[in-house]
């Protein structure tokens, strides 16, 4: 599994996932995540790097049982479509929670924490969860 | 730019083929194809082998030249064609280009898969290759995770329920009963689709597309190579093929209930074939999951937004209904090797169309679409067949 | 260096005396707990009395670098300036999730410090926080930067059955440095240090858990070290337990500090708002920072803090801190170490074990 071995990728694209980088539109106004430099709405390359309010709701939310293979030691989790304060919306998971007390509407806020391992001998790639805001 | 025509058909049954392997499966329904069109191996001009994950699960890439050589034919075109679950669709419609266009005459199309190879979390990973390797599959979703989503939403825009979505499965099971290639030929209750384990909630194991082995192929050719063949009883047109794509990742798009390149593509299908939803008899839709095929019987224009579900409970989807729907099992019962589903899809409709199907037969069928799909909803790849003669 | 601060008056003259001062403070305890009395039940069903009612434990996507993370952001919004600025992060801790490849890098990165950075994990046992404050405390006193961040954080490895399973757990408290300024919220006073070669508790490289001297951890460890560096401070200072408000001491349970605060001649009122152990265990090298910050979230201008550390092998840190004005407008920037305290779910032993990865799948 070379992709999951590779260390330049994850080097490549941790600040935009430490961070919560994402990217407005100054044309249609519209921000999305990741950051890149073609709006998704528009097509324009008129577009500015953000950083992403820490605090959403949750749109829809499911709880995954069959994980692929680096994420099965944390099976079942709970993978949500957050939407931020500012409307951009975010796939995530939802930590610190059981799966049965999450519900759609739930406010929650952005953590830093482990997502997977390039196994136990190989770099931890970290990025942004988001948990129940109390 | 030429007529394109399906002479040709051949299919494995989809199940767990330990003995055979990706040359195997190829080579075989690429014979019963060439032979079902009365043709000589050597009369092939071109190949596209549709395929999603060969590289990652059997390390074997370059498909297309393998199968050449391996069916004796090296030094034809051929190429390996990817667009995830829509392999298939995508691999038709470049062979309807490659004739349509008239720079070939003959050509043949195999879609394969084997995911068995694999132990289920491996295939779990080749799948959500479909989707957004850093932002979605990093955060540990997995592509039923996604469709969950998808069925979520849909229930809470119409109100939909899901005992009433999920007889979907129960629809395909029916008619894979009929169905020599489906990989499960046994009704199922709806009782027993509700109460199997939850896979990525709401969506139930008996409402997911399987994993499996197969592979089907196809035979088209232009106008004027169709002169040269033995007549036929039978002569299916392949009178529209277009592929579209839409928004790559499931929470950038606004609106979760609807695959904006189902619509796109089948709009531009029509066009192509000069038929409307109404003159369609037999559709084969891409349901990997039970709420993907009320949302594809909408964005076809078969339904209306909101009541692709209510078809199921009056019973349109049968074969004397008003929109008989996956007759040969669908996705869900007949089997979705993923890359060779698309060229499967085509397999059922072109039976229809024959007149061959047997119990599932729709009377006098004569027009028939299928809609494959890659990713959720990231391709979509529409071919509709007519029945000339 | 001789007492120059004995009287309030005295004091106000000669605030901006000092090493340097603490602009920002921030805790993190992770939302797991688990009872002591739930790991006897399994080790000595009920037979013992455990030295703690319950200690945190770590959730299965946390280490010691995501908690320290989350007290660094809180002791940065504490602060009040743009991290861009920050030229140093030292942490302590004896957990890191790579031994060779320092949190540091990963949390500079991921909260946007300068790459103009003096960056390092250390290591000294449960007083690797308070050590990386005085280095960072050097940097900033000797004019090489302007702004630096300490901080103590762990994911302690109790030895399943094992005594110090009991008390082994996970937090983080993070310092923002600065030179001495009148809006801090806590001029850092006076430092000292007391080492030894004193083997109470070790790891040896390539071992899961450490190995720990049962009784003699206590006098001639925790006891000894703690006092010296204690009166040491009080000598070079001139200052007595009673020119404190608080003290905080290194908390591996609770009997250890209070023992130790009486021997010392410090009352139980002082003591009070640092001492955390018997909720959420022994934090290793969060221990004293995490009482530090309850003390600060609680302090007013004007009192003394004192927080001597202990950390095997042996060895203490003493710092005696004033609380400046600037306190009362940082405290509410971000959420206090109560707030951590006392929001928790109890997990049982299996859970434990899952999310502690000693279940193999």
């Amino acid at each position: 599994m070379a992709y999951m071995r590779s260390v330049p990728r994850v080097w490549r694209e941790r600040k935009i996932k430490y961070q919560l980088l994402g990217g407005k539109c100054k044309d249609c106004g519209k921000s999305f995540y990741p950051y890149r430099q073609i709006c998704p709405a528009c097509g324009s390359t008129n577009v500015e790097q953000v950083k992403l309010p820490e605090k959403g709701v949750i749109e829809y939310f499911t709880i995954v049982r069959t994980p692929p293979t680096e994420f099965k030691e944390y099976a079942p989790y709970v993978l949500a479509i957050v939407k931020l304060e500012d409307g951009t919306k975010v796939l995530a998971q939802i930590t610190d929670v059981e799966p049965n007390e999450v519900y759609e509407g739930m406010e929650v806020e952005a953590v830093f924490r482990k997502y997977r391992e390039q196994g136990p001998d190989g770099i931890i790639e970290y990025g942004i969860k988001f948990r129940p805001v109390k | 730019m030429s007529k394109v025509y399906v002479v040709g058909i051949g299919a494995t049954k989809i199940e767990e083929h330990w003995e055979k392997g990706i040359r195997d499966l190829m080579v075989e329904v690429a014979l019963n194809a060439i032979k079902d069109a009365g043709i000589e191996k050597k009369e092939i001009e071109a190949i596209f082998v549709g395929n999603m994950s060969s590289g990652y699960l059997q390390g074997q890439e370059h498909l297309g030249s393998l199968l050449a050589t391996w069916l004796g034919i090296p030094g034809v075109a051929a190429n390996k064609v990817e667009a995830a679950c829509a392999s298939g669709g995508a691999a038709v419609h470049n062979a309807f280009l490659a004739v349509k266009s008239g720079v070939y005459d003959c050509v043949l199309v195999v879609g394969v898969e084997k995911l068995t190879d694999a132990i289920t979390s491996d295939a779990t990973d080749a799948l959500v290759m479909a989707e957004d390797q850093e932002y979605v599959a990093f955060t540990g979703a997995s592509f039923v995770a996604l469709n969950a989503f998808v069925y979520k939403a849909y229930m809470k825009k119409y109100q939909a329920k899901q005992e009433d979505i999920a007889l979907f499965a129960v629809h395909d099971h029916k008619y894979a009963a009929n169905n020599p290639l489906a990989q499960y030929p046994k009704p199922i209750t709806l009782e027993e689709v509700l109460k199997s384990p939850m896979v990525a909630d709401p969506v139930r194991l008996l409402e997911s597309a399987p994993l499996g082995d197969g592979s089907a192929a196809l035979v088209l050719c232009s106008e004027k190579k169709l002169k040269e063949l033995q007549n036929r009883d039978v002569l299916v047109e392949l009178a529209g093929s277009s592929l579209s794509t839409e928004i790559f990742s499931v929470h950038d798009r606004t609106d979760l209930t609807s695959i904006g390149a189902t619509v796109k593509a089948s709009r531009k299908a029509f066009q192509m074939a000069g038929v409307e939803p109404k003159n369609v008899n037999v559709v084969e839709v891409h349901d990997a999951f039970t709420v993907l095929g009320v949302i594809h019987l909408e964005d076809l224009g078969f339904a209306e937004r909101g009541s692709g579900w209510k078809l199921l409970k009056e019973g349109q989807l049968e074969k004397d209904g008003k929109i008989p729907t996956n007759t040969m099992g669908g996705l869900k019962a007949r089997g979705h090797p993923v890359g060779a589903t698309g060229v499967y899809q085509v397999y059922d409709v072109v039976t229809q169309l024959r007149g061959e199907a047997g119990k599932n037969q729709v009377d006098g069928a004569e027009v028939g679409l299928t809609q494959n799909v890659g990713g959720v909803g990231g391709t979509v790849a529409v071919n509709i067949l007519k029945r000339v003669r | 260096m001789k007492a120059l601060f004995t009287t309030p008056i005295e004091k106000l003259l000669t605030k901006m005396n000092g090493l340097a001062s603490i602009l920002g403070w921030g805790a993190y305890i992770p939302i797991y707990r688990i009872e002591t009395a739930e790991i006897a039940r399994i080790h000595t069903k009920g037979g013992e009395k455990a030295p703690i009612q319950r200690k945190s434990v770590p959730g299965p996507d946390e280490d010691s670098l995501t908690i320290a993370y989350e007290a660094a952001k809180n002791a940065l919004k504490r602060a009040k300036i743009d991290p861009k600025h920050v030229e140093a992060l030292y942490i302590g801790s004896e957990s890191p999730p790579y031994a060779v490849k320092p949190s540091a890098t990963i949390i500079a990165e991921a909260l946007g410090f300068s790459r103009k950075l003096f960056g390092i994990d250390m290591e000294f046992a449960c007083k690797a926080g308070t050590t990386a404050m005085i280095s960072v405390v050097g940097l900033v006193n000797s004019g090489i930067i302007s702004y630096g961040m300490a901080i103590g954080t762990d994911t302690a490895q109790g030895r399943p059955g094992d005594e110090l399973e009991y008390t082994a757990a996970a937090g983080a408290a993070a310092f923002l440095i600065s030179k001495t300024r009148k809006d801090a919220a806590a001029t850092i006073e006076h430092a000292v240090s007391y080492v030894t070669d004193t083997p109470d508790f070790w790891r040896r490289e390539g071992e899961k858990f450490p190995m720990h001297t049962f009784r003699f951890t206590g006098e001639p460890a925790y006891f000894h070290h703690i006092e010296n560096a204690a009166k040491l401070l009080m000598e070079e200072t001139g200052l007595k337990p009673s020119d404190f408000n608080h003290v905080v001491f290194h908390q591996p349970n609770v009997k250890f500090p209070q023992r130790m605060g009486a021997m010392l001649g410090f009352k139980p009122e002082q003591m009070k708002l640092g001492l955390l152990s018997n909720e959420i265990g022994n934090t290793y090298a969060a221990a004293s920072p995490l009482g530090l910050t309850n003390v600060l979230d609680n302090a007013k201008p004007g009192e003394r803090i004192l927080i001597v550390s202990f950390g095997s092998g042996a060895g203490s840190d003493a710092l005696s801190i004033v609380v400046e004005d600037g306190i009362e407008e940082r405290k509410g920037l971000a959420r206090p170490t109560s707030y951590y305290l006392n929001r928790y779910k109890l997990v049982d032993y299996a859970v434990y074990l899952k999310y502690k990865g000693f279940i193999l799948r």
